[in-house]
């Protein structure tokens, strides 16, 4: 048995991007899901918690070629918690590809971050999304995104913001027994309650006893803009994106 | 019956002092443990594995009335498996890895603390815990992650004798609560993931020295050896894991047994690899085989047979029968003739892919390929199972069987082979999309679709379910029923919540804000019930506001 063997991934997140300076045989995606599988029980999900060891900075104690590092995960750090594996090499190589990924600059279908965000300004996404300090909280807070999306992943999500909804930017409605209704997200729930960030960016806990109903929508808050963007305003607005890595990285 | 001790209502303000006679905890007493519910004596709370209490005092129609009496802080922030004993006032837990706490039951206060540090070569796979202690006379026993059986004087918790059972350094590592059967001290060894040879096997409660061992896989020239081709079977894995069961008339002691290994790379292992994902019956004096059923012939998903046997006996078509229950992780609920190993019944309790039910002798029937394919498929449930090691609970007033149970848990199996080596990590295989495991922080971001915890109460005789209480989280509690047809469980969103047993409506719940990974229990002292059940890094006892 193994209660606790994995710490899960769940489906679609924190998948790492694309990097075109991968040598062949490298899928960072593999990687991510090799890393949460067997790395972040004791690295952490941000890959901080050993003391010394940063790995979304990609600071590590010895290492510092790729082959180091595929050396420390195939046979440990003697003396120290850090086990030997048993993984493959390739599959090695993927998690190196992975950390790699989280530090590596992606530029989208020639696309220029600085344009991307000036686009992020002018095109209204501030209204609902906020950057770094800046912007609506209605929507999720992007500072970050850059870590946590692959570049096809956020063109979708503007093209079509219907298409792959994550669990907790789902819309949210609920009306009370008062009659009161309260639209956001779902930011957190358990079996009896929700914690819920509402459309006037406040924290609310709601108890699923005191609401007279409750729903989820499939579709998103967000519009297309698909017919409103230019492929190359996409491709500005996706470069920007990507990169806004995980805060301690910058 | 030499002790003459002074009750633990010393500590309790308000109550008078009087000598008690600290009896000893004879097996007679262990046997008929129903007939002393102020009393906690083994993991499951008797020998037959139900978590049923015949105490009453909280009913369903005070249970709202139950507040915290006290709470005790572990010094540990490894996840908290103790089951609690009570014996007479006083309360010994484990407190992970492998301390063990005598604790004043009516107030939580320290008597005294035991502290062993487990050898740095142990390497348990899934945790450094343990699912508490055993006692006989006035000696309690703890199985280690480094596997060592130590018994303890229960008075002042200085050790008597410790004995290795098997090489800490090759993964053989033990996390369960050992079982008293008459004069001996039976565990099994985990290890699974690290291609052990797994085994049960009894000590002499008094010296510590090994009376018998079962092989739960066989060696040469033994009945079922010719399930492990060439030399699969000498790191084929069939730990075990959770504490088993006793029957007394029929003298047999029951086990479940993990997987095989490696978990998810089955081509090099062809066959049924028994006694993988079985149940053995053993003679309890000798430890010979008596009769098993595998639940699971040779398994690719990690369905580890690692639950507490349920013994039952109740009228079946007409006739009285000593049946075992049995909630696998596999997804499938059975019901066995528990003296013969005949499979009587048996039914799906959660989403199940990888077979499409059972034939009339309980073997699966597979959809699923025998073994994963280079290219990932997805199979339900998962490989932490649509239940695990969290205990279910029998009510024999009701006749449901409840069960801890996972739904919508899935994962995507993708073979690749491994080399054994001592010590190392030997699962063998790739999972994707591993979608409801172990949640990483205190935000829930998943769906339904995921997986979700839920209470399963299933009628014992048709497997039928009867009702259900639905988590958002996974559960990892066990569940406690009792004579007033109460149920309590926790869940890893921090609820301790009471229901009745007999519908399943919620009648009261608790934030205790931390994951419940262990099985509730129930006790009295001086009149008074109380509950108990840990949550995170804290032991809270509960009773009734007066």
């Amino acid at each position: 048995m193994r209660s606790i063997l994995i710490v899960t991934l769940g489906s679609g997140l924190l998948l790492a991007q694309d990097h075109a300076g991968f040598k062949s045989g490298q899928d960072a995606e593999a990687g991510a899901q090799l890393f949460f599988a067997n790395c972040s029980n004791c690295h952490g999900v941000d890959g901080a918690t050993v003391p010394g060891v940063d790995l979304a900075r990609n600071k590590f104690k010895t290492a510092s070629t790729d082959d180091d590092l595929i050396q420390i995960i195939l046979k440990g750090v003697p003396g120290t918690g850090m086990p030997p594996t048993n993984l493959p090499r390739d599959l090695a190589s993927n998690i190196v590809a992975y950390l790699r990924s989280l530090v590596a600059p992606t530029v989208f279908n020639g696309g220029d971050a600085k344009r991307g965000h000036d686009l992020f300004t002018i095109k209204g996404c501030t209204n609902c999304h906020r950057v770094l300090g800046t912007g609506s909280r209605t929507g999720p807070d992007l500072s970050e995104i850059g870590s946590m999306r692959k570049p096809k992943e956020l063109d979708e999500s503007i093209l079509d913001p219907d298409a792959d909804i994550k669990p907790n930017n789902r819309t949210f409605k609920a009306v009370t027994r008062d009659g009161t209704t309260i639209t956001g997200r779902v930011i957190n729930r358990d079996t009896f309650t929700f914690q819920v960030i509402d459309s006037k960016e406040r924290l609310l806990m709601l108890e699923k006893a005191e609401l007279r109903e409750f729903s989820f929508s499939d579709k998103s808050a967000m519009p297309s803009f698909k017919d409103k963007l230019a492929p190359a305003e996409i491709a500005d607005l996706v470069t920007y994106l990507m990169s806004l890595k995980r805060m301690d990285s910058k | 019956m030499k002790y003459l001790a002074w009750s633990g209502s010393l500590l309790f303000a308000g109550s008078f002092v009087a000598p008690v006679l600290r009896a000893q905890v004879s097996f007679d007493r262990i046997l008929n443990a129903n007939k002393e519910p102020q009393n906690w004596l083994t993991y499951s709370g008797n020998l037959n594995g139900q978590r049923y209490s015949e105490l009453a005092q909280i009913t369903p129609a005070s249970v709202s009335n139950l507040e915290m009496k006290w709470a005790f802080q572990a010094r540990s922030t490894e996840k908290f498996e103790t089951t609690p004993l009570v014996v007479e006032g006083k309360m010994y837990i484990t407190q992970a890895p492998n301390d063990v706490i005598a604790l004043d039951a009516a107030t939580g206060r320290t008597f005294w603390a035991y502290n062993y540090t487990p050898s740095t070569d142990a390497r348990p796979c899934c945790g450094r815990v343990n699912r508490g202690v055993a006692i006989l006379g006035n000696t309690l026993f703890m199985a280690t992650i480094d596997s060592h059986l130590i018994a303890l004087d229960a008075t002042n918790g200085h050790p008597i004798w410790n004995t290795v059972t098997g090489n800490a350094k090759a993964g053989y590592a033990m996390t369960l609560s050992p079982l008293v059967v008459k004069d001996k001290v039976i565990v099994g060894v985990a290890g699974g993931e690290y291609g052990i040879r797994g085994y049960i096997a009894a000590y002499d409660a008094k010296t510590g020295k090994e009376v018998w061992r079962f092989y739960t896989i066989p060696g040469p020239g033994e009945p079922g050896h010719e399930t492990w081709p060439d030399d699969t079977w000498k790191n084929g894995g069939a730990p075990v894991w959770v504490t088993g069961a006793y029957d007394s008339n029929a003298n047999l002691t029951y086990w479940g047994v993990g997987n095989p290994g490696p978990d998810f790379h089955g081509s090099e292992r062809g066959g049924d690899n028994l006694y993988s994902d079985c149940v053995v019956a053993l003679d309890a004096d000798t430890g010979k085989l008596k009769w098993y059923f595998q639940f699971t012939p040779h398994d690719v998903y990690d369905y580890d047979a690692v639950q507490v046997p349920v013994l039952a006996d109740m009228e079946w078509k007409g006739r009285n029968r000593k049946i075992m229950l049995w909630a696998n992780r596999n997804g499938f609920y059975y019901a066995l003739d528990r003296t013969t190993g005949e499979f009587l019944n048996g039914k799906p309790f959660s989403t199940v892919t990888w077979a499409k039910g059972l034939d009339e002798r309980g073997r699966p029937m597979r959809i699923a390929a025998d073994n994963p394919a280079s290219n990932a498929q997805r199979i339900y449930p998962g490989p932490l199972g649509a239940t695990n090691w969290y205990s279910p609970s029998y009510s024999p007033r009701t006749g449901l069987f409840y069960i801890p149970a996972w739904d919508n848990t899935h994962a995507d199996f993708q073979d690749a082979p491994v080399e054994y080596k001592e010590g190392k990590n030997y699962t063998g295989g790739v999972l994707k999309n591993y979608g409801a495991g172990i949640r990483a922080n205190q935000v829930l971001d998943r769906k339904e679709e995921d997986g979700y915890g839920v209470v399963r109460a299933i009628d014992a005789k048709t497997g039928d379910r009867k009702w259900e209480f639905k988590m958002a989280d996974l559960t990892m509690s066990g569940i406690l029923t009792t004579a007033s047809d109460l149920l309590f469980t926790g869940s890893r969103d921090g609820y301790f919540s009471a229901l009745d047993a007999r519908d399943g409506s919620l009648l009261w719940k608790v934030s205790v804000g931390g994951d419940i990974a262990m099985g509730p229990m129930t006790y009295q002292v001086n009149g008074k019930q109380y509950v108990a059940f840990a949550a995170g890094s804290s032991l809270f006892a509960f009773t009734l506001r007066p």
